[in-house]
């Protein structure tokens, strides 16, 4: 094992080596470029290709066609060229085709802005595609590895986030993974069912109502077993590698009386303001959502109590009604007896900066006036 | 003591968005040459620029929306000729100018490009052609010569590029053209008549891009003027299917095609509107 300096997008890059797919197509789109330029440069030293295609539109669909003949396949994206690819995120799931697609988080137009925020991968939360928020570079390696194994195992397509330039343009320290153990990890993809013309099948035909609905509850069933296959990858993660990885982190939870909730980057912002808000005595926690899709909402139950507030901090709208990841944190605790109060708080949209002192001022300011609790906080 | 410094105002300041200056076009890039001469052949042609309207997609060139002192519209990537068709029908009386490059108009935007020639739009649609994706750092585009290095062909591109004349006059564009920026004078001429054209209308700009492009291709912006110069032809008579970029072999310049034939618009009213309509709006022009 060796340790490099490496940004987001390198690592992202790194990872997408190690795990070798037989075929990349990509389009630019700032700030994903440079993952897209290093495996340009790389691709064929493991035998692959990459394609540089004309529109995010056509990066999915010629990635739909390589699974389906039986490739491995990668494409990275960001913000309009995620949205140009909706269409076929769900086209993807309904076929159960295994991917792994890295997004660079970035704000939508209109106005333009190049900066992170969530809203261009949780608007796509409905397609049925997993969905794994990352808050370092190395995490962001590793999870393009897990990516495949879950995606392979579930047959269904794995989207990583990694906040555009806070972590794709920044460098860390990364680990640089064996390549061997790697293969240990991963094995080769091997489709139980491709466009083989020794073995010949038709997808994607016409499906009678009946027939439809078996096979979207299908996909829902998968969802819900999911989490023992997302179990399986983090324990033998952990063995091949060393590192742990879990649906969500809950860091100082225990004795917490208010916990803030983030996916993403930010999570190491509000790292840092609870540690701050320890130190003057305050009792805060801090729960990092990893994995967003499947929603670990029994996990999140477990952690939370009812005498606790839980601060969510969203960098993405449902406009007319709440932040997303309020939306289905407020959702994961109806109906349950001992419930928390859970504050709406709309945060950083657009790559609007967050200092701890901010994360500290929103904390102090719900404890001083509980009807917060009503309200749609804009930070 | 008193005397009053007399303030240089450029000639097309007028129609400039002054408070949006300095621009953010590289040292060597060509797109200020090809964004003043449509500015200058749009004051020559006389059209009347209250009516006149800029829109771009993405990218380097995009910016000329921003820049220029009209009604303008940035659009998303590649949609800058679907958005130009929509503004064209809904008010016909309106000049509609796209000024776009060729990563917007011919890879993602590539598919609108075709149909609106199909239909002869009416539309002028000058496309700077700096040969990458220069905004984003250089990748690959649809018009990177064979083997020329970007930013995701570090080794030199496997694919051929378009002959952007030749799939506009393909899909039914009846006017087009290609000069490089070095031929400002022609350039600005084309870009006055393809103006005054009535349907779709095209003229390819040749532009260097030193910072991207050429950085990679050991060609400075001077080395790119030197090209234009040395390893260009005009031939107004040439075939459309001879218009292949060729630095080797020498490239074409030239206004290629200037025909007519009905417009999108006077086809669907002929064909699918009553008369009573078209008499109608007859009678309010």
């Amino acid at each position: 094992m060796s340790k490099d300096m490496m940004t987001g997008s390198d690592a992202v890059a790194l990872g997408v080596k190690l795990a070798k797919p037989d075929l990349i197509f990509a389009y630019p789109i700032t700030p994903q470029t440079h993952i897209v330029e290093t495996l340009s440069e790389i691709a064929p030293s493991w035998g692959g290709r990459f394609i540089n295609v004309e529109s995010e539109f056509s990066a999915i669909a010629s990635c739909l066609g390589a699974v389906s003949a039986g490739s491995r396949a990668f494409t990275a994206t960001s913000s309009h060229g995620l949205l140009l690819m909706h269409e076929v995120l769900h086209w993807f799931v309904g076929a159960r085709m295994p991917l792994v697609m890295v997004n660079a988080n970035r704000a939508i137009g209109s106005p333009w802005n190049i900066w992170a925020d969530q809203s261009d991968s949780l608007a796509q939360r409905d397609t049925g595609w997993l969905q794994i928020y990352c808050e370092t570079c190395q995490e962001a390696l590793d999870t393009v590895i897990q990516g495949y194994y879950i995606s392979e195992k579930l047959l269904l397509p794995v989207m990583v986030m990694i906040d555009g330039f806070i972590i794709s343009h920044t460098m860390e320290e990364v680990e640089v993974h064996e390549p061997q153990k790697v293969d240990a990890f991963l094995p080769p993809y091997a489709p139980q069912f491709k466009l083989d013309v020794d073995d010949p099948r038709s997808f994607g035909n016409a499906a009678l109502p009946d027939d439809y609905y078996r096979m979207r509850k299908a996909i829902q069933r998968t969802f819900t077993s999911g989490f023992e296959v997302f179990r399986d990858c983090h324990n033998l993660f952990e063995d091949v590698f060393g590192t742990r990885y879990d649906l969500m982190e809950a860091y100082l939870c225990d004795d917490a009386e208010t916990i803030f909730l983030v996916a993403g980057a930010l999570t190491g912002t509000t790292r840092v303001a609870v540690d701050m808000m320890r130190e003057k005595g305050m009792k805060v926690g801090l729960i990092k959502l990893r994995v967003f899709r499947p929603f670990p909402k029994h996990a999140l139950q477990k952690v939370i109590a009812g005498h606790q507030d839980v601060i969510v901090l969203n960098r993405a709208v449902s406009y007319g009604a709440q932040g997303t990841l309020t939306q289905e944190l407020r959702s994961a605790f109806y109906n349950v007896d001992d419930n928390p109060d859970i504050y709406d708080v709309i945060i950083s949209l657009g790559g609007k900066e967050v200092f701890p002192e901010i994360l500290m001022g929103v904390c102090e300011g719900i404890k001083a006036d509980p009807a917060f609790k009503d309200e749609m906080i804009w930070v | 003591m008193n005397q009053i410094k007399k303030q240089v105002k450029h000639p097309l300041d007028d129609l400039l968005r002054i408070d949006r200056i300095p621009h953010i076009w590289c040292p060597g890039c060509g797109i200020g040459t090809a964004f003043s001469s449509s500015l200058i052949a749009m004051r020559e042609s006389g059209i009347d620029l209250e009516k006149t309207v800029m829109v771009s997609g993405i990218g380097c060139s995009g910016r000329g929306a921003g820049y220029v002192n009209l009604d303008s519209y940035h659009t998303t990537h590649g949609r800058a000729i679907p958005f130009a068709t929509g503004m064209k029908l809904a008010n016909p009386e309106l000049n509609v100018v796209v000024f776009s490059g060729d990563g917007d108009l011919f890879a993602i935007g590539g598919n609108h490009f075709i149909h609106a020639a199909r239909r002869n739009v009416d539309l002028t649609v000058i496309c700077v052609n700096n040969f990458n994706y220069g905004m984003t750092g250089g990748q690959v585009a649809a018009t990177t010569p064979l083997t020329a290095k970007t930013t995701t062909t570090p080794v030199g591109n496997p694919d051929t590029p378009f002959n952007l004349p030749l799939l506009a006059y393909a899909s039914g564009a009846t006017y087009v053209a290609r000069w490089t920026i070095l031929h400002t004078r022609d350039l600005t001429e084309s870009i006055e008549e393809a103006l005054l054209n009535r349907g779709f209308s095209f003229v390819e700009v040749l532009s260097p891009c030193p910072v991207n492009y050429g950085r990679r291709n050991k060609e400075n912006g001077i080395d790119s003027l030197k090209i234009y110069q040395d390893r260009t032809i005009i031939r107004n008579d040439a075939q459309p299917w001879e218009l292949d970029i060729d630095f080797d072999r020498g490239i074409v310049l030239g206004k290629f095609i200037q025909t007519e034939r009905p417009t999108c618009t006077d086809r669907y009213d002929n064909t699918c509107r009553p008369k009573e309509f078209i008499e109608g709006e007859k009678g309010l022009e």
